[in-house]
């Protein structure tokens, strides 16, 4: 019991995980992108959609190749996640049109166009399958049992995002790019008089970090739930928690992974120790977002200068502003 | 120097714009609309075999198609108008509330339970007035505890009133857990405590929300108070070098913005639906922050977005009809498409382009 | 002097939006190796032309040579690449960043190695002789570091041309001294150097060449050596004008506010005021120097009732003039506390003396009238909100710092402005507009604000304009005690004065003024005393009419720490 607790509370953390470091990649150049829950969504139907037209190109299901449906699910999402971003980018972006606001349409928009494309344009029959071989680990740790299994016994993508995250945390605090980045967001107009390339940069960071969040749902679905589809609704709480999770991690990758396993753990303790009672699950069920909000009256009180949000987020920088 | 290769002007340049007539406003923004309803057509047509005249017939049809059509559209409309207006204070105080759907669902269920519990142990009128208080309250109470939190010690308030959205979601399901013992989780309609008919069934929340949409465009012009929330929201160093209670102001105007929403939901459950599920907001918190930006946060021309947002949502229902779409979200994609085209409107009307001038090009040689 | 130009600017112009010229045609030339000053009214487009070299904006029309070649800038990158380097009033750093990682921001094609950054900084400070440690972070920085990470920022980039704007506004004498020293070093090294400016005697100490700019025209370019300060002014200003501040000597000095012991700490729990006390008298201006934040934001939001101390007294004498007695004090305790030295007089005006009286007899001559309190009550402001300042009577106005995001709205109009103050007044839920609208009219014929109606919103107003209706306000509320923080800043000439003159009249009603100021000729020529804070510390109080910059320049840098700077 306590091993299957903590295998998909880190299943459910690393859902948003993905989520949480897009985000903050975003938020880093200063663009606050409430878009996030719909560009997750339309990364899963991107997956989904990539895996099913390799399942279809196959004679015998069966005989799929897991470094295929790995790398058709990551191209598909990322694409998706890309292209969806990429309105908000444009928006924001060049057209400098309100950040919240635009971000908002993006995500009933993404909502609508997943829950569309998966109703008719995913052919789902053969996912359980997919789901199964995408799951694979590591062959010691299959049949292994505690804490080895809690850490070596996840598919691929867990242990991508976890990759993803530190690669991340990299850049920001050991590189060039991370210096310039994080100059962006702090003062927007400084990185621009210091000649860095602002629009590059941001359209960059925001379709990267798109695409970064595009891999959390198609991981959900088809590792976690192995190919089974409820609706877009589930995905998109999953982008609202991440947003949420950045501001717990403190706009720090590093910090995210912790607090992303946390957040996995609150949200799964509803369906794994629920079995009491329909209302007693309810009730549970409400607790990650109870504890999103204590998370963030407490970090709203411990007021840090290390812990405050870039400078510049959520406002539009234009050069000839006077 | 390094190289040369840049002895050219940009293509085109953004210039920022300050005088705009209203002309050219209300031009961009047709055009937009227009631009946006065929771009949504084109896609419908491409998941179908139907033309572009077959889609906006249906749209018109949808909406204004027969009697009931039209006053559900009312009806809607105004409720959009209820929720609009619940949001519209806090906006202008620059408090970005996106609970509002969490604020009018608990209004909701507040009003379902009084006429779960009381029905048929109470007379139905002063069930109704339990209910109008009962609602009133929660949705205040919904939007007062963020507003503290947010006064206080300046939490996140756009995060926080998500989350009151899903826990508000979360009663709702626990309720109906509670209440509807066959485990079937859906709530039949309860025949106590429904909000008698005035004229007919549709003009009730016509007339409420016309009316409070007044009474908030005098109170936000003209009041004290309306305009201690322009202060506010335009700067909160302003606000404390001339006395007013920061606090004060926030928390007032969420419980009133929060008050609002709960009336929208003592009408959804009083009078339009008589049950409640997690949905029964119809997600009018999202679709009033929309309502209310686009309008550029001025009360009467909300009337107009929340009638088109309405109009465009009722008449996709019948585009999916007649394009024979199975699930509904075809809607979501064509609202998200018209609000892309009229959210880049803003831009047009801020700036302008300015491309490279070809005599320039010819002095050069 | 070497006679090679390397940056030409021909033809310039620029717009902002379809009112605003910035800049008209404006032509200039800037030779190898000299220090050439852009001198200007505030508002004359000096910064906007700059902007445009050092690609922040781009021009119109018009071009700009370098080395006789034409050249495109269409970005700061491109200004960088051309060596043309910028250092921006508001200083462009990023407040958590270590000096040498604001100095390695953005530069490319070079590996990313801090240490390397490091060596080679740590060289061009030796050569130019400046003082650094390249670990600190900005915000904890005192203003003239800060302008340090921006030269050398500029000149890691291996610029040659570099422009200042208005580098001198924050620092000390002693300070401006050895930037000049370095500019010198810079020059004679073969660098060009234009500064950008609107203080005379600065232009004359350190150009070889001054071009002067007045409404977007450039006027005239001249040799240093072959002009004065006088037919400099008249160049800029455009008609002769008389620089005289008109100062009167106090009259009628009156105890108008006591702030002793002040003490107060910020976030980071560092005392940005450290046991200030001071005296402010009515009829007489009260100029309070130091570099910029040094504490003068938070006394005076202290004072307005803005900022929570930590210990403090802040006592302020209410003016109560010729009121009955009996009218607020009704104990005879009260009233033989109050009778001190002619502090009562009877209806005719004669003084009074109680003390020789019997209880009997006071208490009568009270009861009936007779006797007139002269005395200002005392209050006291301690842990007092700007509110209940407010309500109990007292008239305190400020000119805050922050004009358009403290003192106005910059997106309302100007009565909804003028009506901030007053707008609470009656018992009414409704606004009354009416009034505030007549004294908007009032003010903007008497202070002549130039806009096209009172429905006109504040933002789009000019500085001087935004700053009359500020101040105008703030006098409307006929003050016993009027704040001022830098209010002449960002002004043209002929504002500033207008500005200087209210405070004057304000002064000779005796209304105790008080100025916080940044430019130290006007503080010496406007005020009667001037108080110097530094680092949060009162470091002396000096009679402005018989004491010299240096003097006011060394304590402005005193501390405990090191004694003196120099």
């Amino acid at each position: 019991m306590t091993i299957t607790f903590l295998m998909s509370a880190i299943a459910i953390g690393t859902v948003l995980l993905f989520g949480c470091v897009g985000e903050t990649i975003t938020e880093k150049v200063g663009h606050l992108n409430l878009g996030i829950p719909g560009i997750m969504c339309t990364g899963t139907v991107g997956g989904c959609l990539f895996i099913s037209l390799y399942l279809n190109s196959l004679e015998k299901v069966e005989s799929a190749s897991w470094i295929m449906l790995i790398l058709s699910s990551l191209f598909g999402a990322f694409l998706f996640a890309c292209l969806t971003g990429g309105i908000y980018a444009v928006m924001t972006i060049t057209l400098r049109c309100n950040q919240n606001i635009t971000g908002l349409a993006i995500t009933t928009f993404g909502n609508g166009l997943t829950q569309f494309l998966m109703h008719s344009y995913v052919d789902r029959s053969n996912f359980s399958i997919a789901g199964k071989i995408i799951a694979k680990s590591l062959p010691f740790a299959e049949n292994s049992n505690g804490i080895v299994k809690v850490l070596f016994g996840h598919g691929f993508y867990v242990y991508f995002a976890i990759a993803i995250a530190l690669l991340t945390n990299f850049i920001f605090n050991r590189t060039r790019v991370g210096l310039n980045l994080r100059a962006i967001g702090e003062s927007t107009a400084t990185a621009d008089a210091m000649g860095v390339n602002i629009t590059r940069y941001k359209y960059i960071a925001i379709l990267v970090g798109s695409g970064i969040a595009g891999f959390g749902g198609v991981f959900y679905i088809m590792d976690y739930v192995k190919g089974s589809w409820e609706n877009a609704a589930t995905i998109e709480a999953f982008g609202w928690l991440s947003i949420a999770l950045v501001i717990f991690s403190i706009w720090k990758p590093s910090v995210s992974i912790i607090a992303s396993y946390l957040f996995g753990a609150l949200y799964i303790a509803a369906f794994v120790f629920g079995n009491i009672s329909f209302s007693g699950r309810e009730v549970l069920k409400m607790l990650p977002y109870v504890i999103t909000i204590i998370v963030l009256i407490a970090t709203s009180m411990m007021n840090k200068r290390e812990h405050q949000p870039p400078a510049s987020l959520g406002l539009n920088y234009f050069r000839e502003e006077r | 120097m390094k190289k040369k290769n840049n002895l050219k002007e940009p293509f085109v340049r953004i210039v920022k714009r300050d005088n705009i007539k209203v002309k050219n406003i209300i031009l961009i923004y047709s055009i937009a609309v227009i631009g946006g309803l065929l771009l949504s057509g084109f896609i419908s047509m491409l998941f179908s075999d139907k033309g572009l005249f077959d889609f906006f017939q249906s749209l018109f049809e949808g909406a204004f198609g027969s009697d009931r059509k039209f006053w559900l559209l009312l009806q809607d409309t105004t409720l959009l108008l209820g929720a609009s207006m619940a949001l519209l204070p806090a906006f202008k105080m620059k408090f970005w509330n996106l609970g509002g759907n969490g604020q009018i669902l608990v209004g909701c269920l507040s009003a379902i339970a009084c006429m779960f519990y009381l029905g048929g142990k109470v007379d139905d009128g002063i069930i109704i007035l339990i209910m109008f208080f009962a609602s009133v309250f929660a949705g205040a109470l919904w939007a007062f505890i963020p507003a503290f939190f947010k006064a206080k010690f300046n939490t996140n308030e756009s995060l926080f009133t998500l989350m009151m959205n899903y826990i508000a979601q979360g009663l709702v399901s626990l309720f109906i857990t509670i209440w509807v013992k066959s485990g079937s989780g859906v709530l039949a309609p309860i025949q106590y405590g429904n909000i008698p008919d005035i004229g007919n069934k549709y003009l009730l929340p016509i007339i409420m929300f016309s009316l409070i949409t007044i009474v908030m465009h005098i109170y936000l012009r003209s009041s004290k108070h309306g305009y201690e929330i322009s202060v506010v929201g335009e700067s909160i160093n302003t606000a404390k070098y001339v006395g007013i209670k920061v606090d004060k102001v926030i928390i007032r105007t969420m419980i009133l913005s929060g008050a609002i929403a709960g009336l929208v939901g003592f009408v959804l459950a009083g009078s339009i639906n008589h049950t409640i599920n997690t949905s029964s907001a119809n997600n009018m918190g999202f679709t009033g922050i929309m309502a209310t930006w686009l309008a550029n946060f001025n009360p009467l021309i909300i009337i107009i977005t929340s009638f088109f947002i309405t109009f465009i949502s009722k008449g996709m229902t019948q585009v999916r009809k007649t394009f024979m779409f199975t699930n509904d979200s075809i809607s979501n994609i064509v609202v998200g498409v018209v609000y892309f085209a009229v959210i880049i409107c803003s831009f047009f009307i801020n700036y302008r382009l300015v491309f490279r001038k070809k005599e320039k090009e010819e002095i050069k040689k | 002097m070497d006679k090679t130009v390397i940056l030409q600017l021909k033809n310039i112009t620029k717009k902002f939006g379809a009112k605003i010229i910035a800049n008209n045609n404006v032509s200039l030339d800037v030779y190898k190796g000299e220090i050439l000053s852009i001198l200007g009214e505030n508002g004359c487009g000096k910064t906007t032309l700059m902007n445009m070299v050092a690609g922040i904006y781009y021009p119109d029309s018009g071009k700009i040579l370098i080395n006789g070649e034409e050249v495109i800038i269409r970005s700061p990158r491109d200004a960088f690449e051309h060596k043309i380097g910028m250092i921006h009033q508001h200083f462009k750093l990023i407040d958590i960043f270590s000096a040498a990682q604001n100095v390695a921001l953005g530069v490319e094609g070079e590996k990313f190695n801090l240490k390397e950054v490091n060596n080679r900084i740590k060289e061009m400070a030796n050569k130019y002789g400046f003082n650094i440690n390249l670990d600190k972070k900005i915000y904890e920085m005192s203003v003239s570091e800060k302008q340090t990470v921006e030269i050398l920022k500029v000149l890691y980039r291996g610029a040659d041309i570099l422009i200042l704007d208005e580098p001198t506004a924050v620092l000390t004498p002693q300070e401006i001294r050895s930037l000049f020293k370095i500019l010198r070093a810079m020059r004679d090294d073969g660098k060009s150097i234009i500064i950008i400016t609107h203080k005379l005697n600065e232009v004359m100490e350190i150009s070889d060449r001054v071009t002067v700019l007045r409404k977007g025209d450039n006027i005239a370019t001249v040799n240093t050596a072959e002009t004065s300060e006088k037919e400099l002014t008249e160049m800029m200003v455009g008609e002769k004008i008389d620089l005289n501040i008109n100062r009167t000597e106090p009259v009628d000095r009156k105890l108008r506010l006591s702030v002793s012991g002040l003490t107060i700490k910020n976030s980071d729990a560092y005392k940005v005021l450290d046991n200030v006390s001071f005296d402010v008298y009515g009829g007489e201006i009260l100029g309070i120097a130091g570099i910029a934040g040094s504490g003068q934001k938070e006394l005076l939001e202290a004072i307005a009732g803005l900022n929570n101390y930590e210990s403090g007294e802040l006592i302020y004498y209410h003016p109560k003039k010729d009121k009955p007695v009996s009218f607020f004090h009704k104990t005879y305790r009260r009233v033989m506390e109050l009778n001190g030295e002619n502090a009562f007089k009877d209806k005719k005006g004669n003084d009074i003396d109680l003390r020789g009286m019997t209880k009997k007899d006071v208490k009568e001559i009270v009861n009936n009238e007779m006797v007139i309190f002269k005395e200002d009550e005392v209050i006291d402001l301690k842990d007092k909100s700007p509110r209940e300042i407010r309500e109990l009577g007292i008239r305190l106005s400020f000119v805050p710092e922050d004009r358009l995001g403290m003192g106005l709205v910059g997106n309302m109009d100007i009565i909804d402005n003028i009506m901030l103050r007053s707008y609470r007044k009656g018992k009414s839920v409704f606004l009354d507009r009416k009034r505030p609208a007549d004294l908007a009219d009032r003010i903007i014929n008497e202070l002549k604000v130039n806009t096209p109606d009172s429905h006109t919103a504040v933002r789009k107003l000019s500085g001087g304009n935004v700053q009359k209706v500020l101040v105008g306000r703030e006098i409307a509320a006929s003050p016993a005690i009027l704040m001022t923080a830098y209010p002449v800043r960002g002004l043209d000439i002929n504002s500033s004065y207008t500005i200087y003159n209210l405070l004057n009249e304000q002064k000779q009603r005796g209304v105790a003024v008080v100025f916080v100021g940044e430019d130290l000729d006007v503080l010496m020529a406007l005020s009667d005393r001037i108080m110097v804070l530094s680092d949060g510390k009162v470091t002396g109080i000096v009679d402005a009419r018989t004491t010299t910059k240096d003097e006011i320049g060394l304590l402005m840098v005193k501390s405990d720490k090191n004694e003196v700077k120099e």
